[in-house]
């Protein structure tokens, strides 16, 4: 606790062991401030207008350009790097380049999941429609990343492991993440309500986060032939930095291209959904044609 | 650089085949990420323009036989 909070702890206790409120005007308007400090109340507005499918479609126009040129020179920058400069495993060779690929893969494939589950959260408890598309959207980019973290993976398990596949924690784990993730798409192509399938699909998505911990842990709990997680957030990568930098290039180029790609699915989802407003109607005269 | 030649960095020290399937796979997918929303996006527009054309004969149309009463 701060010395700020320290005192503003203290006010309240004196306040509570005296039996009476002396003035708790000072502190509540401290809150007040930090609360609805100008600031606080821009991002506040910001967020609530992202969140009318109309401002979303504006303002993300004005995004996509920016978010394709940097997925470009991400990848690209990320791919150079990591097939011709970064240099060779000692144990794995140049096979250890198919990690530039997968590693961001499985990242993304996990992360993309909790994201896919906070819209999920998000539209059961304020029922904001456009939670209710992101949640849709990004279901089939999180399914075809996961199949992607998967098949590199066996790819790469071949000449290490000498098996395409094994039933272990690690990949069985993944495996079961792209079921949900097709479990997700399935189930929402499969109810004609929307506002059911929306509720329904929040809900399986919310539920399948329990697999998420597993997948993290399952190479610290099980044996496996998984190696465990090369990076973390708080500790340096055990690999040497002319082969971790090529990698921490895709991987947040992996995360530019899947927002690209949300985006711009979730856009189109608008214009279907919207297409009776007159917004989306003004939007389609602009594309077509006026006269025969 | 890692590699003497092309030849040498085709080969990936003997795991080219895997090395270069991984690589072509992932384009892969990423591409066809992109193309989906990209055609997406021009089926729509096709559709909305089939739209208006109708309407525009509808009215041409109405228009015609409204002159020869």
């Amino acid at each position: 606790m701060g010395v700020r909070g320290q005192r503003i702890f203290r006010g309240y206790f004196s306040l509570f062991i005296n039996g009476y409120i002396v003035n708790p005007a000072p502190y509540s308007a401290k809150l007040c401030c930090i609360v609805f400090s100008g600031k606080f109340n821009a991002v506040w507005k910001w967020f609530h207008k992202l969140g009318a499918p109309k401002s979303f479609f504006e303002m993300t126009g004005l995004w996509l350009p920016l978010l394709g040129v940097l997925t470009i020179l991400l990848l690209v920058t990320g791919m150079v790097w990591g097939l011709v400069f970064a240099p060779q495993d000692y144990q794995q060779g140049q096979a250890f380049r198919i990690m530039y690929i997968h590693v961001p893969a499985s990242i993304l494939a996990q992360s993309s999941y909790l994201m896919m589950a906070s819209a999920g959260v998000v539209f059961l408890v304020w029922k904001i429609k456009l939670a209710d598309v992101a949640l849709q959207c990004a279901a089939p980019i999180g399914a075809s990343i996961t199949f992607l973290a998967l098949i590199t993976g066996s790819i790469w398990g071949k000449p290490m492991w000498g098996t395409w596949w094994v039933w272990d924690a690690r990949l069985t784990s993944t495996l079961v993440l792209l079921f949900l993730f097709v479990g997700v798409m399935a189930l929402r192509s499969a109810m004609e309500n929307q506002a059911t399938a929306g509720r329904a699909t929040s809900i399986l998505a919310v539920v399948g986060l329990v697999n998420l911990p597993i997948i993290k842990f399952s190479v610290d709990w099980w044996n496996t032939l998984h190696q465990p997680a090369s990076f973390s957030l708080t500790e340096k990568p055990a690999m040497p930095a002319e082969m971790y930098q090529p990698l921490l290039v895709m991987v947040l180029g992996f995360y530019v291209f899947f927002f690209l790609i949300w985006i711009m699915r979730m856009r189109l989802e608008i214009l279907r959904r919207e297409h009776r407003t007159d917004w989306v109607r003004r939007w389609y005269a602009a594309r077509t044609q006026h006269a025969i | 650089m890692q590699f003497d030649s092309l030849a040498d960095f085709m080969a990936m020290g003997g795991h080219g085949y895997y090395v270069w399937s991984v690589y072509a796979i992932g384009l892969a997918v990423l591409v066809i990420n992109l193309m989906v929303p990209l055609l997406g996006e021009r089926q729509l527009i096709a559709q909305a323009q089939k739209l208006r054309i109708r309407e525009l004969k509808r009215a041409q149309a109405e228009a015609e036989s409204g002159q020869q009463k």
